[in-house]
């Protein structure tokens, strides 16, 4: 963000109609997008007040078609930095989850519940609607696929 | 027994308050680690808005849409940041004419790619899965943009 604010600096004492310009259309963004920000926010609270790793872990030990359901829920439901969720995952992976359930988790992490109101916001309900069913269907595809091309062990040719 | 009822629900709202403080320092930090990126991106973004006339974005995509779902998917892909900065981007994408096509395999590559995170997916889960479910989330990136422009042509 400091590289940017220098730039707005510059700008400002190079040409002051573009700094005009540029400051005008930030604020009318920052406008529109505070009370989302502020639903964002409560939304963030609710998920991490109740979705915690426990949570997660007893979804993934569920069988059969029902196993896809709770990856996909878990995957969704999930909250916090992808890297902090790398460690849990290779344990599930050792304790015998297959690499098709954890790549479906992955890409359910792509949906944020939280964040659904700016994505609204911008894109509008349809498009919401019809791009979820396609990332849920997607990650289903892509951990099917995944299973077939991985083999268990694989872990062990790093 | 009365007395130990209203210890054990004192107790319950103390665990339910902490927890619920603790829900509200962990949503207050991310918001505030998550902030400045944004409202940098928000100030690139209105900066280019005014310096670059719409035709500039056009030129890149060729109403194309696997080639714009391409180059979606591409800048998706190396780009990083939180989702929430993708969205604001993405919108201003859309703003400006880029087709939803890539817009999509751009929202969707941002998230399901991770090229930052590929050196902690490789150590911690296989070189082989990082390596396979990075290039099937490139390439879905752009199927799920193909598809879905073609699905809300439709409904």
């Amino acid at each position: 963000m400091s590289a940017v604010f220098l730039l707005y600096i510059l700008i400002f004492f190079v040409d002051r109609s573009l700094f005009g310009n540029s400051i005008g259309f930030f604020f009318t963004i920052i406008v529109r997008i505070v009370p989302i920000f502020l639903l964002v926010f409560i939304l963030m609270t609710i998920a991490n007040l109740f979705i915690t790793r426990r949570v997660i872990v007893k979804y993934f030990r569920k069988r059969g078609i029902e196993k896809w359901f709770f990856v996909i829920g878990a995957g969704i439901l999930s909250t916090g930095p992808i890297y902090l969720w790398y460690p849990l995952l290779a344990e599930l992976r050792e304790k015998g989850v297959s690499y098709g359930y954890l790549a479906t988790f992955l890409y359910n992490r792509a949906i944020k519940v939280p964040l659904l109101p700016v994505a609204l916001f911008y894109f509008g309900l349809k498009y919401v609607i019809v791009l979820t069913l396609m990332m849920i269907f997607f990650s289903v595809i892509q951990g099917m696929l995944i299973n077939k091309l991985v083999p268990t062990d694989s872990r062990l040719s790093t | 027994m009365r007395p130990e009822l209203k210890t054990d629900r004192t107790s319950l709202n103390d665990d339910f308050a902490g927890r619920m403080t603790r829900a509200v320092v962990k949503s207050a930090r991310a918001m505030s680690r998550l902030l400045p990126i944004i409202i940098g991106a928000i100030l690139l973004v209105s900066l280019i808005n005014s310096l670059i006339p719409k035709s500039f974005y056009l030129q890149f995509f060729r109403r194309n849409m696997l080639f714009d779902s391409l180059i979606g998917s591409v800048i998706g892909s190396i780009s990083a940041g939180s989702p929430l900065t993708s969205y604001v981007l993405g919108g201003e994408f859309l703003k400006n004419g880029v087709s939803i096509s890539a817009v999509t395999a751009f929202l969707v590559a941002w998230v399901t790619v991770g090229m930052v995170q590929l050196p902690v997916e490789l150590m911690t889960l296989g070189r082989r899965f990082a390596i396979v479910r990075n290039l099937t989330a490139f390439i879905f990136a752009i199927v799920v943009g193909i598809m879905t422009m073609l699905i809300l042509h439709i409904v």
